[in-house]
C-alpha cells in the first residue's frame, strides 16, 4: 500500500537542460493517475525519476512514507511497462516474467505460482514457452504487464504502453488495463498506478485523476470530468477533448443589460454570471472558448433544452463530416474557423447547406469560457455552474 | 458489402492475353539464366586458385610448374594421398599434430580473452557516463589508424623485459587488454544501436551492473560476439609475423610457421606435400566459418526488435 509524493521535483539533464521545473503532486494509494501532455513535456522524465532510472536533481520523492531519492530502482517497490515492451529477447515468456523474482531469490514454487497466476489473469497461459519474437504486439504488451504483476509492486508505472498498437487493439487493451487495476484493488493488493500517455482519449478513459503537463510544469490535476468542464487555462481546455475546443480571439463589449463578446463583426451575449467577473475588462482582448458540442442548430439546441441560454448567430458554412451519430460541422464566424458537433437527427439544415451559405447556429453561452489572452488563465472558472 | 458489389465496384482492368503472359515468363527466365551464368563464372574465376591448389596436391613437382589445368593429367593420381601423409609427418621430429595443437594453444585462449576484454570495454564506452570517456574513445580509435608494425619493436622489448620471449604470452596477453581496437569498436557500435529499454527493465527487475552485463547485454551482443570470435580465430590462425618474432623453438611453432619451415629445407622441396598440408591448414578456419555462418544469419534476422 503506497502513495507517491512529489515535492518540488526538479530535473536538470547533464547537458544543462532543465526538463522539470519543481513539480508538486500526490498520487494517492490505489489510485490510477494519468500523466498527459504533448510530446516533449517531460512526462517520461518524471516517470523515470519515480522509477529510479533517472537521477532527481532537486526536491523530494516519497513512495509510501519513505524518501526514495537515493534508493535504487529495485528498492523502491515499483514495476514498469515500457513503450517498446522491453522484453528480454533471449528468454521465454515464462523466464521473462520470472527473471525479477529469481534475482530477488524467491523459492522456485513461489515463482511458479505467481507466474501462472498472472498468466491466467492475463489469459496468456498458452504463451508461456514462446520467445518474445514469436508474439504479436498485443501479446508482447500483455507479457510486459504480466512481468510487472508477478512482482507485486507497490506502484505500477506505465510509459505509453499502448502507443505501438493499432487503434482497435489499443481500445480493448485500455479496457483490460483499467479492469485489471480495479481487480487488483478490489483484492486489496497494492495497485497505485501512474500511466503516461500523450493521447487525451486514453487519459480521459483510464485516469481516475489526470495530471496535465506542459513544458515540465503541471497545468492541472483533476478528475476527467472536472478537467473537461472546468479547465484552469486555455492549454488544458484545448488539449482535452476531441475535436478540440474552439478557442478564438474576441473582445469583451458592453451591451444593453450586460456584457458580450465580439468575434469579428458578430456579438454574442454573455450570461449574467460572466458579466460580474468581466465587468472591468470591457474593451479587453480575450480568448473565447466553446466546445464543439455546445454549438448546435436551433432544433438541436431546443432538443437539448438549452434554448434559453443559447445565443443564435449567422455563420458561414464550410464543411461537414458525417461521423454516424453526429455531424462535425465546420463554419466561419466573424472571420474565424469554428467546429460544431451536431446530433445527426437535428442536422437536416446542415445536410442541405452549401459551401459559403449562411446558416443559423446556436451557442450555449453558459458553457463557454473566457481566457486571458496573455496568461491563458480561465477567467470565468468562478462563474461556471 | 457483399462480394458481387465489390467486384462490380472495381474498375475494369485489361486482362492480359495468354501470349503476353508467356512472353513475359520467357523474358524473366532468360534474364534469370543470364544472371546465374555471370555470377557463376565470376565465382568460378575467383575460386579457381583453390581448385588448383586442391589438384596440385596430387601432382608431381614437374607437373605443378608446367600445367595450369587443375586436374592432374593422370586421374588415377587422385587416389594417391601420400602427399598428405608425408606433409603431415614433416621432415622434422614433430608431426603437424604438434603444430596444430600449438596453434590452438594460441588461438583458443586469445579468442576467449578477446571476447571478455572487448565486451567489458565496449560496455563501458557504450553505456556509462564518466569524465574523459569521449577522450579515451578517440584515443582508442586513434590506435586503429596506427600501422601495427610501429608497435612491434617496443612491444618486443617489453616482452623481453618480462621474460616472455619464446612463450605464447606475447601472442595472447595483449588481447586481454582490448587492444584489438577494431573488435571493440564493432561491439561498441552494435551496443549503441541496441535500445536500452531491456537493460532498464532489468535494472528495475533488480540487476546490478555485472548481472546486467551477463544476463542481458551479452545475450543481446551474441551476433556481434560471434563475428568477433570468428575473425579473431581466422586472423590468429593465419598470423605469421607474430609467431615469427616471438617463437624460436621449433617444438612451439604454430601451423603458419611450420608451413614456412617446410619450404625452407635445403635440397629438393616436395611441393605436393606442402600444398597438401596448406589445404589441411585451411580446414579449421573453414569449419569455424561454416559453423558460425548459421548464427550470422540468425543474428541478422532476429536482432530486430519489433516495434
Ligand atoms: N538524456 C537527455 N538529455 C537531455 N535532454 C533530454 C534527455 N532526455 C530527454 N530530454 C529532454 O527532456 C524533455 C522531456 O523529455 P521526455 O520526458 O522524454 O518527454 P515526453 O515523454 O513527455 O515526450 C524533452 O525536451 C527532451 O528533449
Ligand atoms: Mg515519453
Amino acid at each position: 500500500m503506497a502513495s507517491v509524493n512529489l515535492e518540488k521535483i526538479v530535473k536538470t539533464y547533464p547537458n544543462g537542460f532543465e526538463a522539470v521545473h519543481g513539480v508538486d503532486l500526490e498520487v494517492r494509494d490505489g489510485e490510477f493517475m494519468v500523466f498527459v501532455g504533448p510530446s516533449g513535456c517531460s512526462k517520461s522524465t518524471i516517470l523515470r525519476m519515480i522509477a529510479g532510472l533517472e537521477s532527481i536533481s532537486g526536491g523530494e520523492l516519497k513512495i509510501g512514507n519513505t524518501i526514495v531519492n537515493n534508493l535504487r530502482a529495485k528498492e523502491r517497490g515499483i514495476a514498469m511497462v515500457f513503450q517498446n515492451y522491453a522484453l528480454y529477447p533471449h528468454m521465454k515468456v515464462y523466464d521473462n516474467m520470472a527473471f525479477g523474482l529469481k534475482l530477488a531469490g524467491l523459492p522456485k514454487n513461489e515463482i511458479h505460482e505467481r507466474v501462472t497466476q498472472a498468466a491466467k489473469m492475463l489469459e496468456m497461459e498458452h504463451l508461456l514457452d514462446r520467445l518474445p519474437r514469436q508474439l504479436s504486439g498485443g501479446q508482447a504488451q500483455r507479457v510486459a504487464v504480466g512481468r510487472c504483476i508477478v512482482k507485486r509492486p507497490e506502484v505500477f508505472l506505465f510509459d505509453e504502453p499502448l502507443s505501438n498498437l493499432d487503434a482497435k487493439l489499443r481500445a480493448s487493451m485500455r479496457v483490460r488495463l483499467t479492469e485489471l487495476h480495479r481487480e487488483l484493488r478490489e483484492r486489496g493488493q497494492p495497485s497505485t498506478a501512474i500511466y503516461v500517455t500523450h493521447d487525451q482519449v486514453e487519459a480521459m478513459t483510464m485516469g481516475e485523476r489526470i495530471c496535465v503537463l506542459k513544458d515540465g510544469t503541471i497545468q492541472q490535476v483533476d478528475t476527467p470530468t472536472t478537467l473537461y468542464d472546468r479547465p484552469v487555462n486555455a492549454f488544458v481546455a484545448g488539449f482535452i477533448g476531441s475535436p478540440e475546443m474552439n478557442i478564438r480571439p474576441a473582445t469583451v463589449v458592453a451591451r444593453d443589460g450586460g456584457l458580450g463578446v465580439e468575434i469579428g463583426d458578430t456579438m454574442l451575449p454573455l450570461p449574467t454570471a460572466f458579466a460580474e467577473i468581466l465587468r472591468n475588462r470591457i474593451g479587453d482582448k480575450v480568448q473565447f472558448g466553446i466546445r464543439p458540442e455546445h454549438i448546435g442548430t436551433p432544433r438541436s439546441i431546443v432538443a437539448a433544452g438549452s434554448q434559453e441560454r443559447a445565443a443564435v448567430a449567422n455563420c458561414a458554412f464550410r464543411l461537414r463530416e458525417h461521423m454516424g451519430n453526429e455531424v462535425y460541422t465546420y463554419f466561419e464566424l466573424g472571420g474565424h474557423d469554428f467546429a460544431a458537433r451536431i446530433p445527426t437527427d437535428f442536422a437536416g439544415e446542415i445536410d442541405a447547406a452549401e459551401r459559403g451559405q449562411t446558416i443559423q447556429l446556436g451557442f450555449v453561452m453558459d458553457k463557454a469560457h473566457i481566457f486571458d489572452t496573455d496568461t491563458g488563465l480561465n477567467l470565468t472558472l468562478g462563474a461556471l455552474s | 458489402m457483399s462480394s458481387d458489389t465489390v467486384a462490380s465496384a472495381l474498375p475494369k482492368t485489361r486482362i492480359p492475353s495468354n501470349a503476353e503472359v508467356l512472353r513475359t515468363q520467357r523474358r524473366e527466365r532468360i534474364s534469370l539464366a543470364l544472371r546465374y551464368l555471370i555470377l557463376g563464372s565470376v565465382g568460378l574465376l575467383m575460386l579457381y586458385p583453390l581448385f588448383w591448389l586442391l589438384g596440385a596436391s596430387f601432382k608431381s613437382n614437374q607437373e605443378i610448374f608446367t600445367t595450369i589445368w587443375f586436374l592432374p593429367k593422370d586421374l588415377t593420381q587422385l587416389l594417391d594421398f601420400s602427399a598428405y601423409y608425408n606433409g603431415w609427418m614433416t621432415r622434422t621430429e614433430f608431426t603437424f599434430a604438434t603444430y596444430f595443437l600449438n596453434s590452438f594453444l594460441i588461438v583458443v585462449p586469445r579468442v576467449i580473452v578477446t571476447l571478455i576484454s572487448c565486451t567489458l570495454v565496449a560496455y563501458s564506452f557504450a553505456r556509462f557516463e564518466y569524465p574523459g570517456r569521449k577522450f579515451l574513445f578517440s584515443i582508442m580509435i586513434g590506435t586503429m589508424l596506427l600501422p601495427p608494425i610501429v608497435l612491434r619493436v617496443p612491444q618486443y622489448l617489453m616482452f623481453k623485459e618480462l621474460g616472455m620471449i619464446d612463450t605464447y604470452w606475447p601472442l595472447i596477453l595483449p588481447s586481454a587488454f582490448a587492444v584489438d581496437t577494431f573488435f571493440t569498436f564493432l561491439v561498441v557500435q552494435f551496443l549503441r544501436g541496441t535500445p536500452r529499454d531491456m537493460e532498464e527493465a532489468a535494472i528495475i527487475d533488480g540487476c546490478n551492473a555485472l548481472q546486467l552485463l551477463w544476463h542481458i547485454v551479452v545475450p543481446l551482443l551474441k551476433p556481434a560476439l560471434i563475428s568477433v570470435a570468428l575473425f579473431q580465430f581466422i586472423w590468429t590462425m593465419n598470423d605469421f609475423i607474430g609467431p615469427l618474432i616471438y617463437i624460436s623453438t621449433v617444438e612451439k611453432y604454430p601451423v603458419s610457421l611450420a608451413l614456412k619451415m617446410s619450404m625452407d629445407v635445403t635440397g629438393e622441396v616436395a611441393w605436393a606435400n606442402i600444398i597438401a598440408i596448406s589445404i589441411v591448414a585451411l580446414l579449421p578456419s573453414l569449419t569455424v566459418f561454416f559453423l558460425a555462418q548459421r548464427y550470422f544469419i540468425e543474428g541478422a534476422t532476429s536482432s530486430g526488435i519489433k516495434g
